[in-house]
């Protein structure tokens, strides 16, 4: 009788190379989100501002991300910096590039919707009481703009963790790449494995993003009220 | 940038170009079926399927496409279900679309105001009544811009489809590149085709999202 | 003895756990016109709200033409037929048309033939001096014109009862007027059966045969009409009355 297929997991040291296959994909995603947020405030800030062209060319920005899927920013980066700029990064630095352009371009927008939201008289009577501009951006704008904009930026973090799936696409050893490894590895002792071996990948992201888009929808349904 | 490179791939991306439409209008109608199936069955609490629904939907958003599409494609032949890769890109796109446009929809139908309802029922309306005249035509006005975005979401995830191999435009640039090397050309080539797809697509949809709103709530 | 539209035996409303009604009794004779007075948050729209079943209650019972309602869902949506309701906010179908709003149910919900309800809402808008406006969607009218397509609305289902939950309450001052007369025409020349919540109280003492002072959820006083505005039973009605000052 075949081997059952769940054990495939745990065949020697396959179920800590998943484990360190999804800590690449994870760390991918902390530090261009931690990236992208940080730029795409100041780029959200600068899109308040009454000055034309910068907010013009941060529209084209934004445009641009929205258009290109993220499957071909990956390649863009990967294949466009080595060979046009003589850039040699390793891939996953190429993949924190893509994904932490993308998530300041989105986050961008989200930051202006926020900013733009906070009534005027918030603005005006920060003013009255002697702020500077500065001194207003920090106490009075973006301590509201942050609680306004914390779900849909949760939800930007959830959709940066299902795309670290596309990982794989640029050779990097992200979980889904060491799973195709196991599977192949072990297809004549564990025909069933790519099952399992899918199915825990599957499991994998779902406990991740679940808890995550719970709590973003927790405090929308919050702000409503 | 090799305009000749460009101008001897464009036969290949203009197949490619093709299939991501007809891939992305399928996968999007079903989508939308799907969506309002579920989110109807959500907004009346149809016992179960309900609540089987509501499963489906947070499994389905909260997964990758990618692994969807594998688990189609290389896992369900194991268990004796074996598909041609467009089936399964269609499959898992109408499965990831579905739950989003069901979310979509069912923002929409919650937004329709009690007030609305409570004078459908005055006049006697039944459930069905309600749904059909109330909450449905005003609910989706309501989604129209959810719809939009889901729209715009749905084909570029087709661009995913190429991990099983499906020559739709993204697989078609990297077999390109495969092939012969000129990066620079055929990436420039799957961005302009995909601006193409995309920005008139906006434009309607923005368009679109402002004629419906107007018609329905006269604002 | 007058045909008996409605009566309420003991009716028991809750929100939860906090009671909202307390042992209501009351009820209204065919051609009948009921004013339910009160301050605000004594729970006047709860009751007229809770006779055409849009809550439910948990004890008591409510008669209509001498039938026991069965409080179910079924019984009450075939029951709303015959019983209009208009609100505060009018409500109309933002987007159906003035004449299609006045369609939806008598054709929908009783199934009856298109043109025969046409026909008869182009008489009703001609009463409510809205002809005009049969092809204008909701946007296109003021609040009050909103407010007597409304009213049309629930009369071209043939209601036997009429229930008003202040139906001015929104509107500006001289569109009150308007909205006022139609009532007081429903009554004197159609004699229609009607409970009526409104602040305006000439109107209330012009039109009501009968008054019910409700406060925290109770009936504090029933009284016919005329002798409500001359002499409240209750210091409470009173009071209400002296801080109308109308
Ligand atoms: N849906 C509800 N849930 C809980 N409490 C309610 C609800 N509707 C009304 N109430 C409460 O019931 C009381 C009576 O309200 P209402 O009937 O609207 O009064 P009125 O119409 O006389 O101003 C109020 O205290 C109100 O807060
Ligand atoms: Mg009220």
């Amino acid at each position: 009788m075949a081997h059952s297929g769940i054990n495939v997991l745990f065949e020697g040291t396959n179920f800590a190379r998943l484990m360190g296959g999804l800590w690449t994909a994870v760390w991918i995603a902390a530090i261009s989100l931690i990236i992208g947020l940080a730029l795409g405030t100041i780029l959200g800030m600068l899109r308040t501002l009454h000055n034309r062209v910068i907010r013009f060319i941060l529209l084209m920005y934004l445009e641009f991300f929205r258009i290109v899927p993220t499957v071909v920013l990956l390649f863009l980066a990967y294949y466009i910096l080595p060979r046009q700029f003589n850039v040699n990064w390793p891939a996953t630095w190429m993949a924190v590039l893509a994904f932490s352009l993308w998530v300041s371009a989105e986050f961008s927008d989200i930051v202006r919707g926020a900013l733009e939201s906070i009534p005027v008289h918030q603005r005006e009577s920060g003013l009255a009481l002697g702020l500077n501009q500065w001194q207003l951006f920090r106490y009075v704008l973006l301590p509201q703009a942050i609680r306004l904009e914390l779900p849909a930026t949760i939800n930007l973090a959830t959709r940066v963790i299902k795309t670290t799936s596309l990982l794989l696409m640029i050779s990097i050893m992200d979980v889904i790449n060491v799973g195709q490894q196991i599977i192949e590895a072990n297809n004549q002792n564990y025909p069933t494995g790519v099952f399992w071996v899918y199915g825990l990948i599957f499991i994998l992201y779902f406990i991740i993003d679940y808890p995550l888009s719970r709590w973003a929808k927790h405090l929308t349904a919050k702000q409503k009220y | 940038m090799n305009w000749t490179v460009i101008q001897q791939s464009l036969p290949e991306f203009a197949q490619g170009f093709k299939l991501t439409l007809w891939l992305s209008f399928v996968g999007i109608i079903g989508a939308i079926i799907v969506g309002i199936i579920s989110s109807l069955s959500q907004y009346f609490r149809v016992p179960v399927v309900g609540k089987i629904v509501g499963a489906y939907v947070e499994i389905a958003r909260n997964t990758p496409l990618l692994i969807q599409l594998f688990f189609l494609y290389y896992a369900f032949p194991v268990m004796g279900i074996k598909m041609a890769a467009q089936t399964c890109g269609i499959i898992g796109l109408i499965f990831l679309g579905g739950a989003y446009m069901a979310e979509g929809f069912t923002g929409g139908f919650n937004g329709v105001s009690k007030s609305q309802l409570d004078s459908g029922r005055a006049l006697g309306m039944s459930d069905f009544q309600l749904a059909r005249y109330i909450v449905f035509p005003q609910g989706f006005a309501l989604s129209m811009p959810a719809l939009a975005a889901n729209i715009i979401f749905l084909i570029k995830e087709t661009s995913i489809f190429s991990v099983i191999a499906i020559p739709e435009l993204t697989n078609t640039a990297l077999d390109l590149i495969g092939m012969y090397y000129q990066s620079n050309e055929y990436l420039f080539v799957l961005v302009v085709a995909y601006a193409i797809i995309l920005i008139p697509l906006i434009v309607f949809l923005t368009w679109l999202e402002r004629r419906v709103r107007y018609g329905t709530f006269g604002d | 003895m007058a045909e008996e539209i409605l009566k309420v035996e003991h009716l028991d409303k809750y929100y939860g756990d906090w009671q909202a009604l307390h042992d209501i009794n009351f009820s209204i004779n065919k051609g009948e016109v009921v004013t339910l007075l009160g301050p605000s948050g004594s729970g006047k729209s709860t009751l007229i709200r809770t006779l055409n079943g849009l809550e439910s209650y948990r004890k008591g019972t409510i008669y209509f033409q001498g039938k026991k309602v069965d409080p179910n869902p079924k019984e009450w949506q075939a029951l709303r037929q015959k019983i209009g309701m208009v609100f505060q906010s009018y409500d109309l179908f933002p987007n159906l048309t003035v004449m299609d709003n006045i369609l939806l149910a008598p054709t929908k919900v009783q199934g009856r033939d298109k043109e025969e309800v046409r026909k008869e809402a182009l008489a009703l808008l001609d009463r409510v001096e809205l002809r005009k406006h049969a092809d204008s969607y909701p946007r296109q009218l003021s609040g009050g014109q909103k407010q007597r397509i409304a009213i049309v609305r629930a009369l071209a289902m043939h209601p036997e009862l009429m229930l008003f939950d202040e139906v001015t309450a929104s509107l500006d001052p001289e569109m009150v007027r308007g909205v006022l007369k139609i009532i007081k025409e429903l009554s004197d020349q159609d004699h229609m059966t009607m409970i009526i919540v409104t602040h305006e109280m000439n109107f209330a003492a012009k039109i009501a045969d009968k008054v019910l002072f409700l406060e925290k959820g109770k009936i504090l006083e029933e009284t016919p009409g005329k002798q409500f505005f001359d002499h409240p039973q209750t210091d409470r009605a009173a009071e209400f009355l002296n801080s109308m000052d109308f």
